[in-house]
């Protein structure tokens, strides 16, 4: 019977966590509130795990680019098509590449790091040192980190794109000696802003928001110890990963 | 007689089958410095807790200020932490801001005040530390000592009436102890607070405090003034107040982590 209970209790805790994550998300975006302190830290915060994960998303486009464009013209040229290696890259990267690449690399770099962060926090005491203080950690630090990830990741995915386009402008104009006015040309006829950028953009905030509320929902509630931080991290980046993949493909369905 | 701030009646706590407070019963009386002590893991924090409603007892009242804790809504009871000031093991300093914006946090929160009054005042509560300079330092460059007097500049940075210490000793140089204890007792003179100090660092305590209460499984077993306390021939009493290894509080028993599970 309590075999049986205990059984029941561990399938349904999944869906007990979505719950619980759902309701999360209620009382942090209830606690909104525009004040200049709200603005102030999520402004510290874009910068803290937005602008310095510029770096590795920007190595990453460049090199993303650069083999994508190497594949396209592998492949195209079998077809005396190599000219539209640009709009292939272009695509590609504007409707999935983009968002989800650095989405992923988002969930490895700022996730995880949020989530050690707020676990931390926990373990020292500060999250209760607030509660006795009468300040509502959940506005306090919870918020201001979520916000900035739904605002980092479209322009980070923006900026990885243009990275990407560079590394197959190298790798296509400067390496295998494509026409540079055909490349440009097909690129600027090809790409169309409200379908393939907005939709891009529109596909990383949902992201950014998927990533940044599962990495303060873990740390949140991390059990206050070494441990309990570490299995925060892990699972942050590992849910937000898969869950950026499924909703790609729902996203993509809807948008197509 | 003046009501005591701080009244506490036949309070039974139990953490799922295990009582950890045992029909506990104080007064605290305005202004004065009391301390709650006893082995680690007898539930000193856990009354701590109890006063400032993070937990609720299973029996039993908790009266702060007149007013019957388990009984606020969350409203009433943010409410009325603004009158309490609390002071965690290790300081539990916000490590993302600085030492100013640290003091600065709780007027910012619960204040309209200007940018040049704020400064005034947390200018002031560092000074009364003894950390005037230290204002643009981050936590984690301050020592041990140093990050306790912030954190207690913190915690009176409201002018609350109560301010709850949490084992403030633990872990300082003999100096810092001095420091941070006689901190302690001119800011709960100057400012006419009541404090109430966990800990279970006898020594200290005889110089500091105005009234003990000492714990033992689950039970209040002794309460008066240190040099009473002192003179005690309850073998529990004299047990812990001399550090005694023989006697009737047996270390493996009392070492169960009430309090570290209590998180």
């Amino acid at each position: 019977m309590t075999k049986d209970r205990s059984k029941r209790r561990k399938l349904l805790a999944p869906i007990a966590e979505t719950g619980h994550c759902g309701v999360f998300l209620v009382r942090m975006l209830g606690s909104i509130r525009l004040e200049r302190e709200l603005l102030i830290s999520t402004l510290q915060q874009t910068y803290l795990i937005g602008a310095r994960s510029l770096v590795i998303i920007l190595i990453s486009g460049f090199f993303v680019g650069m083999v994508l464009s190497l594949q396209a013209i592998n492949a195209l040229q079998q077809f005396g098509a190599s000219d539209q290696v640009s709009l292939l890259v272009g695509k590609s990267l504007f409707r999935e590449l983009g968002p989800v690449l650095t989405a992923l690399l988002f969930a490895g770099r700022a996730g995880t790091s949020v989530a050690a962060e707020i676990g931390l926090m926990k373990a020292t005491s500060q999250i209760e040192a607030m509660q006795l203080m009468a300040i509502d950690p959940v506005r306090r630090i919870a918020l201001p980190r979520f916000l900035a990830g739904v605002i980092s990741l479209p322009l980070l995915t923006a900026m990885f794109n243009a990275f990407a386009i560079m590394g197959a402008v190298v790798f296509s104009i400067g390496v295998m000696g494509l026409d540079p006015g055909i490349f440009w040309g097909k690129l600027q006829s090809g790409i169309y802003f409200s379908e393939d950028f907005v939709g891009g953009v529109w596909k990383s905030m949902v992201f950014g928001g998927i990533i940044s509320l599962i990495a303060v929902f873990f740390g949140y509630y991390a059990k206050p110890t070494g441990e309990g931080v570490g299995t925060a991290t892990t699972r942050t980046v590992v849910l937000s990963s898969v869950l950026v993949l499924i909703f790609d493909f729902i996203m993509t369905s809807f948008l197509l | 007689m003046q009501d005591p701030i701080i009244r506490i009646r036949k309070l039974v706590y139990r953490r799922g089958t295990k009582v950890i407070l045992d029909n506990i019963s104080m007064d605290i009386k305005r202004g004065s410095i009391v301390a709650i002590m006893g082995p680690s893991g007898v539930g000193k924090t856990t009354i701590l807790r109890l006063i400032s409603g993070q937990l609720y007892p299973n029996r039993g009242t908790v009266e702060v200020n007149g007013k019957l804790i388990s009984s606020l809504s969350r409203r009433e009871l943010y409410a009325c932490r603004k009158n309490i000031g609390v002071l965690l093991q290790d300081g539990a300093l916000f490590t993302d801001l600085t030492v100013f914006e640290n003091i600065a946090a709780p007027l910012r929160e619960h204040t309209d005040l200007g940018e040049e009054e704020i400064s005034d005042r947390v200018m002031a509560k560092l000074s009364s530390v003894g950390l005037a300079e230290t204002g643009d330092l981050m936590p984690h460059s301050l020592s041990g000592g140093m990050a306790r007097r912030v954190a207690l500049a913190r915690a009176v940075i409201m002018n609350p009436k109560i301010v709850l210490f949490d084992e403030p000793l633990t872990g300082l140089d003999p100096i810092a102890m001095s420091t941070v204890g006689r901190l302690i007792r001119v800011t709960n003179n100057q400012l006419g607070l009541t404090s109430v100090i966990v800990t279970h660092n006898v020594e200290q305590m005889k110089k500091l405090v105005d009234y003990c209460f000492i714990l033992a499984g689950a039970k209040l077993i002794a309460e008066g003034t240190p040099q009473v306390l002192m003179h005690n021939d309850e073998p529990a009493v004299d047990q812990f107040m001399n550090g005694r290894v023989e006697g009737p509080i047996s270390f493996n028993l009392q070492s169960s982590p009430a309090d570290a599970n209590a998180r």
